[in-house]
């Protein structure tokens, strides 16, 4: 008898775990719906690049459904709900789905509406956000008329997707204001609620010394309570201020509204709670998440994504056998971090292992770990074509698997 | 790891000071480890929070966010900055007798 698997979200995702699954197995065997509310598929790491004129904002974009190999059904709707009880979700449109396994895809969303005043005066004229599309471009716009000032990143609070990004944002500024001749008239905060720049030790340690050769201020433990965009101030829950002339805020983040709709089905920031190696949902056996809607101790990035793809469609198969689900997540993540003037690091990192120096993927590999280079960077502009046309058909990449490689890499000796 | 005395009771702490074993923990290390902090006196709300912060990682072995515990423990954001000064989440970790929060990633 046909089975039905239904992928809530056409992302990075839904959309390879989908196309992995369809390769895999006959229309006869298992049919494949997957559901999303358009048919905009961001590439998201290109947003990072939208503010500074690096990348066309229409460049990042093309149709979801064009992402999915035939045999792969796709709904343009919002989804109402998922009712565990029934093995059903309820759509927008009226119609529902019933499934054998239900995968849970949707992404996290920007959540603005949280941070008091963020949405008042100033949005969209001194504080924006790059984190979509439309926040990006409007940036790019203040960016190009920015005359020299006070640039404020502020991270609302965790946690957030691709945890570099604001850091690389402000290497990019420093750059950006550099060229435009301002630099020496501006500065660039970076605020954030952590207690160091990035949230593992040791590149944190790394990234902070670059931010201090650039001159980039950090505010730690900074929990952005309100913003005021008319006296351009950032009050943090503690009664510090920030002041700034230009904004640049990574909103609060949470799961998809559905998820919140759903009994059951989320914790209450509306991530789905998730077995963080096999990716079977702690709902029901027969739901399974990936990505930035879980709520797994890794980095909510596409690297991560990919990597729990293709576990996750093993364990899938399993599943719909019968089979026990031998296929285990180790919370791999891999990140170029784009540091200006045509340079990048890279990390690499899983749950038991923090991203240190060295050389990847082995020993003898050609891309620097944690250090500057124009090859990472290289590599980071490669990726995109790569995402396109390799990772969201699900096709495997060569040399960067699910399980982090550790040959290569100087891990502190054992205290 | 060092084993120090709180409260007159000897306990496993981390170099910030964070109890290594729950179950070492008391109510008078609490009172103790709040005072240090600057917390003359633990008011019920107080206790609220920590003991739900306490309950939550027994149950699932990872402590709130901040923001999760703005929506569950009854005490909205702002009041827990001002019962907990500077890192809420953090300080009643502490005095709830569990591990530093890793929490964001």
């Amino acid at each position: 008898m046909t089975k039905r698997l239904v992928v809530l979200g056409g992302g990075t995702g839904g959309t390879l775990l989908a196309n992995r699954l369809r390769r895999h197995s006959s229309e006869d065997e298992l049919q494949i719906d997957v559901v999303d509310r358009d048919d905009v598929h961001v590439y998201q790491p290109g947003l990072l690049f939208v503010p500074f004129g690096l990348a066309d904002p229409a460049g990042i974009v093309r149709s979801r459904r064009a992402q999915l190999r035939s045999g792969i059904g796709f709904h343009e709707t919002e989804v109402e709900s998922v009712a565990l009880a029934d093995n059903r979700v309820l759509l927008a449109d009226g119609a529902s789905l019933p499934y054998d396994v239900l995968v849970v895809a949707s992404g996290a969303r920007l959540l603005p509406e949280e941070t008091e005043g963020l949405l008042g005066a100033g949005w969209n004229e001194s504080a924006f956000t790059f984190y979509d599309l439309d926040g990006a471009t409007k940036l790019r716009d203040a960016l190009a008329r920015f005359d020299g000032g006070r640039l404020v990143v502020d991270i609302a609070d965790m946690p957030i997707k691709c945890p570099v990004a604001p850091i690389e944002f402000a290497f990019l500024a420093d750059w950006f204001l550099r060229r435009k001749g301002v630099r020496d008239r501006s500065e660039i905060v970076l605020a954030t609620p952590l207690d160091g720049c990035f949230t593992k030790p040791v590149a944190s340690k790394h990234l902070t010394h670059l931010l201090d050769e650039k001159g980039i201020e950090l505010a730690l433990e900074f929990s952005a309570g309100s913003v005021d965009g008319a006296a351009r101030k950032l009050t943090s829950y503690d009664g510090r201020e920030v002041a700034f002339d230009l904004l640049a805020i990574i909103p609060i983040h949470g799961g998809a509204a559905y998820v919140d709709r759903s009994e059951g089905l989320g914790d209450s920031l509306g991530f789905v709670p998730t077995d963080p190696t096999t990716l079977q949902s702690l709902a029901a056996p027969n739901v399974f998440a990936l990505g930035d809607a879980t709520d797994v101790p890794t980095s909510k990035a596409g690297s991560v994504t990919h990597f729990e793809g293709e576990i996750l469609g093993e364990n899938i198969e399993r599943f719909l056998a019968g089979r026990e689900l031998t296929a285990r997540f180790d919370g791999h993540a891999n990140c170029f971090v784009e540091t200006g003037f045509k340079k990048a690091l890279l990390i690499d990192f899983n749950y038991d292992h923090e991203p240190v120096p060295g050389r990847f993927p082995t020993a003898a590999g050609p891309l620097p770990l944690l250090r500057e280079s124009h090859l990472n960077h290289l590599g980071k502009l490669a990726f995109q074509s790569i995402y396109w046309h390799m990772l969201l058909p699900g096709r495997d990449l060569p040399f960067v698997g699910a399980a982090m490689p550790t040959a290569g890499k100087r891990y502190p000796a054992a205290a | 790891m060092t084993t120090t005395l709180i409260a007159e009771k000897p306990v496993d702490v981390d170099a910030e000071g964070f109890l290594e074993h729950p179950e070492q923990w008391t109510e008078e290390i609490a009172v103790e480890i709040a005072r240090e902090a600057g917390i003359a006196g633990l008011t019920p709300r107080h206790w609220q929070v920590v003991r739900f912060m306490r309950e939550r990682f027994l149950a699932t072995g990872t402590a709130p966010t901040i923001r999760a515990l703005g929506k569950e423990s009854g005490v909205p954001v702002k009041e827990l900055y001002e019962l907990f000064p500077k890192g809420p989440a953090k300080l009643a970790a502490k005095i709830g007798g569990i591990p530093k929060p890793h929490g964001c990633i």
